[in-house]
C-alpha cells in the first residue's frame, strides 16, 4: 500500500540529498511494485475527479468546458478554485488569478523533473502537462533515478485516465441529479481543500503561519469584496507571515 | 464571464506554467525567495479556499449548519488521515443526512 505523498515529500528529497542514483540492476520485481503504487494513486487521486466534475458543472460550466479543464489544465487544485470564483459569481481577473497562482508550483515541479526526466521534443511536451503533485512526488520518493521516471510517467498517465473518466462521470451525473447541495456537496468542497492542504500543514511552522494568515484574510474580507478576491488576496499571508526568516533551511 | 474564454486561458496558463519549468535554467530554483514563493503560495491559496468555501455565500457570511458539520466531520477524517475520498464521502454524507432530517 502507498500512501498518498504529500509535498512533504518532495521537500525532503531535493536534488541535493536525494538517494537517487542512475542503477543498472532495478529488479523487475521493484518495477513492478513501482508500477502498482502509481496505479495505486492514480486510482485514489483520480477517483476525486467526480468531486470536481459535480462543482463545475453546478458553478455553471458545460460538460465539455468541465472536461476540458481535466484533460489539459490537468492539475486539480487549480481547476477546483477557478470553479469556486465562478460559482460564487466571481470576476474573470478573480478566477484566473488564483487558478494560475495556484498552479505555478507545478513550474516548480517541472524544474524538478526537467534534469531526472532528460526529455526533449514532444516528449517534453508531454511530461509537462503531467508534471503536478502526485507524478513529482511518486518520481523523487523512488530509491533510483530508473524507478523515479518510471514513478512519473505511470503517476501521470494513470492519474490522468482516472482522473478524466471521473471527471466525465461526476458532470454528467450532476446534471442528471439537481441540486448538489442536496448530496453535501457543499460541505465536500471545503473538506477536499483541508485535505490538499493538510500535508504542506504537517511539513512546517512556516506553513502553518501561512495558513492561518491566509484564512483570517480571506474571513474577513468575505463581506468587503466580490467573490474571488478574498482567494487573491490570501497570497498577502506570504508577506505577513514569512518576514521572519524561516527556520529551515531552502535547500 | 465568458466561461469559454475562461477555460481557454485557464487551460492554456496551467500548461504554460508546467512547460515553463522545462525551460528555464536549473539555477533559478536555488534562488531563495522565488522558491520559497513558490512553495508557499498555495498553503495561503488553500486555506483561503478552505474558509470561503465553508463559509461564504457569495458576498456573504453564511453558517449553514449541515455545511459546516459535514465540512467539520471531513477536517476530522483529514486529522486522522484519512483517505481523500473518505475525506469527501464523509463530508458529503453529513452535510446531505442533516438536510434530510
Amino acid at each position: 500500500m502507498v500512501r498518498r505523498p504529500g509535498l512533504a515529500t518532495i521537500h525532503t528529497h531535493g536534488r541535493g540529498d536525494s538517494p537517487n542514483t542512475t542503477s543498472v540492476t532495478d529488479a523487475p520485481a521493484e518495477r513492478a511494485s513501482t508500477i502498482r503504487n502509481s496505479l495505486g494513486v492514480g486510482l485514489a487521486v483520480g477517483v476525486y475527479g467526480f468531486a470536481f466534475g459535480a462543482a463545475s458543472v453546478a458553478s455553471g460550466l458545460s460538460v465539455l468546458q468541465t472536461s476540458l479543464l481535466s484533460l489539459l489544465a490537468f492539475t486539480g487544485g487549480t481547476q477546483f478554485a477557478v470553479v469556486a470564483v465562478v460559482a460564487g459569481g466571481g470576476t474573470m481577473a478573480a478566477a484566473l488569478g488564483s487558478g494560475l497562482l495556484l498552479g505555478s508550483r507545478n513550474t516548480l515541479y517541472a524544474m524538478r523533473m526537467a534534469p531526472l526526466l532528460q526529455v526533449r521534443g514532444v516528449r517534453r511536451l508531454g511530461a509537462a502537462l503531467g508534471t503536478i503533485d502526485e507524478s513529482t512526488a511518486m518520481a523523487v520518493s523512488q530509491p533510483t533515478d530508473d524507478l523515479g521516471r518510471t514513478a512519473f510517467w505511470w503517476t501521470f498517465a494513470s492519474v490522468w485516465v482516472f482522473w478524466n473518466a471521473a471527471t466525465l462521470l461526476g458532470a454528467a451525473g450532476a446534471n442528471a441529479l439537481g441540486d448538489p447541495a442536496r448530496y453535501g456537496l457543499d460541505a465536500a468542497v471545503p473538506a477536499a481543500f483541508l485535505a490538499l492542504l493538510a500535508p504542506r500543514l504537517r511539513s512546517g511552522m512556516v506553513e502553518r503561519r501561512v495558513a492561518i494568515a491566509g484564512a483570517v484574510i480571506a474571513f474577513l474580507l468575505i463581506p468587503v469584496t466580490p467573490p474571488g478576491v478574498p482567494v487573491l488576496a490570501a497570497s498577502a499571508a506570504l508577506v505577513l507571515a514569512t518576514r521572519v526568516p524561516p527556520p529551515r533551511r531552502a535547500s | 464571464m465568458n466561461l469559454w474564454l475562461l477555460v481557454g486561458l485557464t487551460c492554456l496558463g496551467c500548461y504554460l506554467l508546467k512547460l515553463a519549468g522545462y525551460l528555464l535554467p536549473e539555477r533559478l530554483l536555488e534562488h531563495g525567495p522565488i522558491r520559497r514563493f513558490v512553495e508557499l503560495v498555495p498553503v495561503a491559496l488553500l486555506a483561503a479556499l478552505v474558509v470561503v468555501e465553508a463559509v461564504a455565500n457569495g458576498r456573504h457570511w453564511d453558517f449553514d449548519g449541515p455545511r459546516l458539520a459535514g465540512f467539520a466531520v471531513g477536517a476530522v477524517a483529514v486529522w486522522r488521515r484519512a483517505p481523500f475520498l473518505v475525506v469527501v464521502l464523509a463530508a458529503a454524507l453529513t452535510a446531505a443526512l442533516l438536510r434530510l432530517a
